[in-house]
Formats: C-alpha cells, sequence, structure tokens
C-alpha cells in the first residue's frame, strides 16, 4: 500500500460567525488548503466532509453533494462522514483509506460545524444525540452532564483536586494567545475559571469547551503526487485509526478510561511503526479539562490518576516532555464540533511545518492528533510525521 | 424538531420505561438497561428480559443548570448512575430532592413521574425517577 | 358473608411538598387572615394526579400481594387529570402491568369520583363480572392564586384493591348509598383553568345536606346508627365542616379524629375521603366498623359502611402508612409553590 502525504492545509477563524452559513465556511477552509496545497481545485477526486449536527440545527444534509457544487466540483465523489464530535477525525480517517488504497490520488477531508444559529439549549439538545437518545437524552441528561458524572468519578477515585484539573483550561488559553484562527486569545488564570458559573456540576463554564463555529480542511495526495510539488517540507499521514467503546457511560465497566483510546492509539501506532516515547507533540481532545487529562493517561504518558501531575509540572508546555495542544486546544482555540478532529492536525502541521511563531515546539517530526466522539463512543487517532 | 413529537417513537419504548425493564446475558452475567437482544459487553444473544429492582444507590451524578431545550424550565435537576441492587447500572433524574442534599453512596428509590412533555399539544413522556430513601422512626 | 366486595389492599399517596397557610396568607392578605387549614400539600414538578395514582395503586397491590396482571378493573376518580381526553387508568394500567383484559376508565364527579369509582368496581366485582379490580381517587387540584379556596386546594391519591367477599381480606364493603341533586356550589367551565365556587352556599344547601343525606340514607337502609361506628370519615374541605357534620349526625370527635387530615395536608379533592380511610385502617382492628361518606360539588355524597376483616393485621404493614407520607414534609415558599404548580411557566 502507498502512502498518505497532507499537502495542504486551510482554516478559518473560529468564532460565532454571524455572516457565514455552513456552505461558506466549508466552501472557505477548501479553498485554503487547496491553494496552500499549491494545486488546481480540478485535481481534487474526492470530498469526505466531517460535520455532527447540520440536519438538526441547520436541516441541511448531503453536505458531500454540497459542497462539491460550491467549490465548483460537481461530479466528484463526495460525502458526509458523522461520528458526533469525531466527525473530523472520522472524515481524515476516510481520506487515508481512500489515497492508501490507491484508488484516490488527491482528495479533500474537511470539517465543519455551525453551533451558533440557535439558542443554547437548541445547541445542548444536538450536542447530548452522540448519546443514547431514548434512555440517556430522554432523561434530561446534557452533554456536559455526561462529562460531569466523568469528572466526579475521577476526583473521588483518584483524590484528584478539581484546582488541578482545571489548570487544563489556563494551559489552553495561554498558547491560544498566539494563535490569530483561535476563537479566544486572552489569558485565564485559574482563579477565573474556577470562579466561573456551574454548567453541570462540578463542571464550571470555562472549563468547558465553548460553542463555536468554523471549518477546516486538509488535502491528502498519495506521495507520488506530493513528491511532484514544491515544498521543502513534507507531512505524511503516517497512522490513522477508529475504535469504538460501549455507546453510554452506564454499560462500562469503568467511568475514567476511555477504551477507545486505548484500542485506537495501539492500531495507529502499529500503522506508524511507532511507540509513545515517539511522539513529539500532542493534541487532546479536552472538551472539558477533566477529560484533556484522562486522555493522556489512556494514550499512555501517564499512569491512571496521575495525568494531571504532566500538566501541573509543566510537562505539556513547549518546551516539556510532551507538548500538548500548543494552538489552544478544544477550550481555547475552538470547538466547532465536527470540524475540531481537522483543527488538530491543522494545528499539528503547522508546529511541523515550524510556522508556529511564539508556539512553536523546537524540532517536532512525529504528532498525534486524538479526537473523541461523545464520551468516547469512538475515538479517531491520527497519526503525522514530518519527512524531508 | 420531528423526533421531539414523535409519538410512535416515545410509545413503542414504554415498557421498558414504565416497568424498568432490562436485560440479563446468560453468558457472561452482565445485567444491563434497557432490555436489548445483544449483550453490550460480550455480543451474544443468549439474552434474556429482566425486571430490574426498584432500589439502588447513586453511584455518581451531576446537577443539570443548562439544559436542552426538551428541559428548559426545569432546571435546576439532577441526573444520576443508580447501582440498581443487582448491580445494573441506570441512568435517571433524582427528584424530590435539592440539589445540596444529594451525595455519591445515597439510597434510592424507584418512582414513576413525568420527564417530558411533547410541546404544550402533545403528549406527555413518562419514566422512572429515583428519590432517596427516607427513614421516619414510625414507618 | 354479607356485603358487596372486599379490600384486599389499600395506599395513599401524599407529595413530600408542603407550603404552610400562613405563608399563602403573608402574599395574599399580608397575614391578617385566619386560615381554614395549617398547611397543604402541594405536586411536585415532575408529579400530577396520573403518577400520584400510580404510587397509591402500587401500595395498595403490595398489600394486597396480588399479581398485577389478575387485576382486571382500573377506575380513577379525579377532577385534574393531566389529559382532558385521555385516560390516565391506561398509562396506569400499563406501566402496572395490569391484565390487558381490563374495565378501564377515568370518571369526574368533583370531590366525591374516588368513592364512585371504588363503588363501581366494588360492583362489577359483586355482579360476577370481574374478580379483582382497583378504584382509585386522585387530584393534584387548583385553587386561583388569591381565592379562598387556595388555602385548602392540595394534592393526594388513594387506591383500593378490592375482591370477592373474604374474612381474610383487609375490610369488606357491607353497605353503599349515594344521594345526588342538581346543586351547583362549585364547577369549572370547559376550557377554564379555575373553579368557581359560591361561598356560604356550599355549605348547607351543598356539604351538609348531602352527607347528612346520604349517611341517614345508609343507615335507614341497614338499621345501623352513629354507635355502631367505630369510626366516621367525612369528606374535608377543611377541619370545621367535618367537626360540625360530625355533630349534627350523631358522631363524636374520636370518631372522627383519625379520618380528618385536611389540617395537615388540606382538601386532596377526590381523594379526600378515602386518604382519611386510609389512615383509620392503619390503625383499625378486626371488627371494627368505618362509615366513609364524601361528597363531590354539583352536587352528591357516596356513602359506604366498611367492616375491618382479619387480613389487616399482615397487610398493613407492607407498604408506607399515611402517617409516614405525612410526615416526610419539605416546606417551600410561595414563589417555589408557583413554579411547581406550574403557573409561572407553561410547560415542563
Amino acid at each position: 500500500m502507498g502512502k498518505a502525504y497532507i499537502v495542504g492545509i486551510g482554516a478559518t477563524k473560529i468564532d460565532e460567525h454571524w455572516e457565514k452559513g455552513i456552505r461558506d465556511l466549508m466552501t472557505e477552509a477548501s479553498l485554503r488548503a487547496i491553494q496552500d496545497a499549491g494545486i488546481s481545485k480540478k485535481e481534487i477526486q474526492g470530498i469526505f466532509v466531517g460535520n455532527m449536527s447540520s440536519g438538526y440545527l441547520q436541516g441541511q444534509e448531503h453536505l458531500g453533494s454540497l459542497l462539491a457544487t460550491w467549490l465548483g466540483l460537481p461530479g466528484v465523489a463526495a460525502n458526509k462522514v458523522e461520528a458526533a464530535c469525531a466527525s473530523g477525525g472520522a472524515a481524515v480517517h476516510a481520506a487515508y483509506l481512500a489515497v492508501k488504497s490507491g484508488l484516490y490520488d488527491c482528495v479533500l477531508a474537511v470539517g465543519v460545524e455551525k453551533l451558533t444559529d440557535a439558542p443554547t439549549s437548541d445547541a445542548t439538545s444536538a450536542l447530548i444525540m452522540a448519546e443514547d437518545q431514548e434512555y440517556v437524552a430522554f432523561a434530561g441528561f446534557s452533554f456536559v452532564a455526561l462529562n460531569a458524572l466523568v469528572y466526579r468519578e475521577y476526583m473521588r477515585r483518584f483524590g484528584v483536586r478539581q484546582e488541578d484539573i482545571a489548570l487544563f483550561a489556563v494551559h489552553d488559553h495561554k498558547y491560544a494567545a498566539n494563535n490569530p484562527l483561535a476563537q479566544y486569545n486572552k489569558p485565564l488564570s485559574l482563579e477565573d475559571v474556577l470562579k466561573s458559573p456551574l454548567v453541570a456540576d462540578p463542571i464550571r463554564l470555562l472549563e468547558s469547551a465553548p460553542l463555536g463555529d468554523g471549518s477546516a480542511a486538509l488535502v491528502i495526495c498519495s506521495e507520488e503526487k506530493a513528491r511532484r510539488l514544491n515544498k521543502d517540507v513534507f507531512v505524511e499521514l503516517a497512522g490513522s485509526a477508529l475504535a469504538t467503546d460501549i455507546l453510554s457511560l452506564h454499560d462500562r465497566p469503568d467511568l475514567t478510561t476511555l477504551s477507545a483510546t486505548v484500542k485506537a492509539r495501539s492500531m495507529a501506532f502499529k500503522q506508524a511503526g511507532i511507540d509513545v516515547n515517539d511522539i513529539d507533540i500532542l493534541e487532546v481532545h479536552d472538551a472539558f479539562t477533566v477529560l484533556g487529562v484522562i486522555h493522556l493517561e489512556d494514550l499512555g504518558f501517564a499512569k491512571k490518576g496521575e495525568g494531571w501531575k504532566l500538566l501541573k509540572e509543566g510537562q505539556l508546555e513547549k518546551d516539556g516532555k510532551i507538548p500538548t495542544n500548543t494552538m489552544g486546544g478544544l477550550k481555547a482555540r475552538g470547538h466547532p464540533v465536527g470540524a475540531t478532529g481537522v483543527y488538530q492536525i491543522y494545528d499539528l502541521v503547522t508546529q511541523l511545518r515550524g510556522d508556529a511563531g511564539a508556539n512553536q515546539v523546537p524540532d517536532p517530526e512525529i504528532g498525534l492528533a486524538q479526537n473523541v466522539g461523545g464520551v468516547g463512543g469512538t475515538v479517531a487517532i491520527n497519526v503525522v510525521r514530518r519527512v524531508r | 424538531m420531528a423526533y421531539v413529537r414523535s409519538v410512535p417513537r416515545a410509545w413503542r419504548e414504554r415498557q421498558n420505561k414504565y416497568r424498568l425493564i432490562g436485560g440479563t446475558c446468560k453468558d457472561c452475567g452482565k445485567t444491563f438497561y434497557p432490555y436489548r437482544g445483544i449483550c453490550p459487553v460480550c455480543g451474544s444473544s443468549n439474552v434474556e428480559a429482566k425486571k430490574l429492582p426498584e432500589t439502588g444507590t447513586i453511584e455518581t451524578f451531576s446537577v443539570v443548570r443548562t439544559p436542552p431545550t426538551e428541559f428548559t424550565g426545569q432546571a435546576p435537576y439532577v441526573v444520576a448512575l443508580v447501582r440498581l441492587d443487582d448491580g445494573t447500572l441506570v441512568p435517571a433524574q433524582i427528584t424530590d430532592v435539592e440539589p445540596e442534599e444529594v451525595q455519591v453512596g445515597m439510597r434510592v428509590e424507584a418512582v414513576f413521574r413525568r420527564y417530558r412533555e411533547q410541546g404544550e399539544k402533545g403528549i406527555i413522556e413518562y419514566g422512572i425517577k429515583f428519590r432517596p430513601v427516607v427513614n421516619l422512626e414510625s414507618k | 358473608m354479607k356485603g358487596i366486595a372486599s379490600i384486599y389492599g389499600y395506599g395513599a399517596y401524599i407529595p413530600v411538598y408542603r407550603i404552610e397557610a400562613k405563608e399563602i396568607a403573608r402574599v395574599h392578605t399580608k397575614g391578617g387572615e385566619k386560615a381554614p387549614i395549617k398547611s397543604k400539600s402541594l405536586p411536585g414538578p415532575d408529579e400530577d394526579s396520573l403518577t400520584m395514582a400510580y404510587e397509591a395503586a402500587k401500595n395498595a397491590l403490595k398489600r394486597a400481594r396480588i399479581d398485577p396482571s389478575l387485576v382486571e378493573a382500573l377506575y380513577i376518580g379525579s377532577e385534574s387529570p393531566p389529559y382532558a381526553v385521555k385516560p390516565s387508568a391506561t398509562v396506569i394500567a400499563e406501566a402496572l402491568g395490569l391484565s390487558r383484559k381490563l374495565y378501564g376508565i377515568d370518571m369526574e364527579f368533583a370531590c366525591k369520583a374516588g368513592t364512585t369509582a371504588v363503588i363501581s368496581v366494588a360492583s362489577l366485582i359483586s355482579s360476577g363480572v370481574i374478580k379483582y379490580g382497583m378504584g382509585i381517587g386522585t387530584d393534584t387540584a387548583q385553587g386561583r392564586p388569591g381565592d379562598e379556596l387556595e388555602y385548602t386546594a392540595a394534592a393526594g391519591a388513594a387506591a383500593y384493591l378490592l375482591g370477592p367477599l373474604s374474612r381474610e381480606s383487609v375490610a369488606t364493603i357491607e353497605h353503599t348509598y349515594s344521594y345526588v341533586s342538581d346543586t351547583p356550589d362549585f364547577w369549572r367551565r370547559e376550557g377554564e383553568k379555575f373553579p368557581m365556587h359560591t361561598f356560604r352556599f356550599t355549605g348547607e344547601p351543598a356539604y351538609f345536606q348531602h352527607i347528612e343525606g346520604a349517611a341517614r340514607g345508609l343507615m335507614e337502609e341497614t338499621g345501623l346508627r352513629p354507635g355502631d361506628f367505630n369510626y366516621v370519615v367525612f369528606h374535608q374541605p377543611n377541619v370545621k365542616f367535618p367537626q360540625r357534620m360530625a355533630e349534627i349526625l350523631g358522631f363524636t370527635p374520636e370518631q372522627l379524629k383519625l379520618g380528618l387530615l385536611s389540617g395537615e395536608i388540606g382538601n386532596t379533592y377526590a381523594a379526600a375521603s378515602l386518604v382519611g380511610l386510609a389512615n383509620v385502617l392503619d390503625h383499625a382492628k378486626p371488627g371494627e366498623r368505618i362509615l366513609v361518606v364524601s361528597f363531590g360539588s354539583g352536587a352528591g355524597s357516596d356513602a359506604l359502611s366498611i367492616i375491618v376483616e382479619d387480613g389487616i393485621v399482615e397487610r398493613k404493614p407492607l407498604a408506607p402508612s399515611v402517617s409516614y407520607y405525612i410526615k416526610r414534609a419539605k416546606y417551600v415558599d410561595y414563589a417555589f409553590y408557583l413554579k411547581y404548580r406550574r403557573f409561572i411557566l407553561g410547560v415542563m
């Protein structure tokens, strides 16, 4: 099987885009990626659009065909890819399969989400669709409340304090300050976070990823095609894996481990021929501060119950042992749900190319993006490798 | 919101919801809620329907303060995972209680209550919630 | 054995929430008014007359120790069903797993609907149409804010599981009587949220006339006199009316005491006399006799003469007592009262 290369990246700023609809956002990101790749858009043979809520919130499905039309590429293969908040990572995975199989030479993986056209309560209704509608959404759980259960159980079982976990939000905001695409660029203090209103006890507002709109896109090509392009740095999509877990928290044996992360990780490592020590830079899906901590553990960077120590000891900083969320993460860069998995790779590639400015990690070679759907119902892990 | 006002969708789950019907897997021993034909843990179809016990303890909980649209007006309310006396974990609201009074480990019992309405003109969806078990000197 | 049908299980339910009359007075009459009761029950935001009836029925099933699928009738008396059209009986029957072959219906006759439901089910049994059936009285009464009735309109339910005559049952309904006339003391027109009532007209021509009519009618037909009863339960819109009624008919305060709960929980409308009866049964001994006379506006009264049987001793402790529900009270203020009664929010 051939290799897959990421030759172009593009994204919109994450914001409440009153003037841009879902079609505008995904078109803008796609065109930027195509331009960054230095190819003609006519070379795109397939389009995979990751998105979670366009039907429910916008009344719009069939995003693949819609984007192909709006890009002026009618005829191209295209379809929507959905895996709740892992839709972006899953769209990248679909692109990976297309190119590695040899059937496609050059494709577009796009993630897009528009959450701000409706009141918060409607977005809340949309997000709980990642869980069982009939028995969990029916009981009034919000997505935040589900994660709050994990938070409470994590603190209780491992005796960890909320203030040590809430630091994740402070970390993200520090780095988002230097990311022009980030939704927020003001720093946050731990006190700000802990004083913010409760959304679903014990989760506070400033521990939760915000609602926002955005789109990010990647042009992914075969190695052969990539080499013909004039680039200084080549980035290979060296591994891509998806795994699921039992959908509902209440059916699982352990609330504090996302087994899909563990499964997807070992598959992705095998494909890329690496192990956990080879990872130079990390993007974790910290929709809530406690998840950031848990992901570090499930990915193998810390023992169960000790992920918070890496955060506290500064090991996640750009010059730390495992630089993590160095462009703002979900909390501060933003979390337009179906687009996040693609934004994570956009941020990693930016770092691998040396274009991260004040956030630059010294000479990273291998990066891992972990993108989570629901509370770990799906986990998509993509590994990128700089190739000279 | 088509699904919100779908009567058949709500109607077909009523037995599981009204009577707390779960399942036991005869191969791996797991009990789960609601009933379904295939065990979520081991994948076996050797599954039997079971009426679950109506008492348990709170395993973990949260207080919803920013509800989804269908529950606007009910906030703040308590959602929890209840560990029933046979080990099955079920998701449910905790009722007849102030959020500050709820604690992990609290003993609770099942009650039949309104969960939500399909709008002012639509049907009412009932289900099982849990309330704290109150022990008085004379019962 | 003489009688109409026997009671195999009984159960009551009072919601946990209470509001004190003086709290209502604080808002509406600046604390000056002398209230007709001390406090009343109110349903929680996720309760209605259906959910309350379910719990009362569950308690009755627990005491009866009968397989729910053998219960072939469910008659529910209420003036505050959650649907104007769609009986609570169907939902409760499904939720409890009663027989699919079921005589089910919701019925209305103001505060007398519960006793009428019980009498109707007893008749189905005595005529051989069914073996076991349940009659329930349940209401989440609506009092117009600022109106007199707001002090007393409360929430509660009581259920009676009946079957063939038996000495091993909890009690036997030996005789019934009903007295009805067109007397508009209290009514609610279609589409209106709150009832209308006619102040002092609800006394003599309504409450007293009909309860007396039904009580005397029953006593004439059976030859029983007040002294033959150990307990009497009257419909209880407040505390004063039942006390005066007892005096008029020749019953003592001792006989009235156990069945009179309105001081603590208010007027639970179609459940009122049946909850009073349940409290009596919680304390009664085999061989004792109880007179229950309900009153429903419009107007009418049902009288039932009930003999306690041997089975009460072991069945009584199988479900929570009325005292238990009365004691586990949480007091709320007027603002929460408005929120829970959905006066300030349309849909929950």
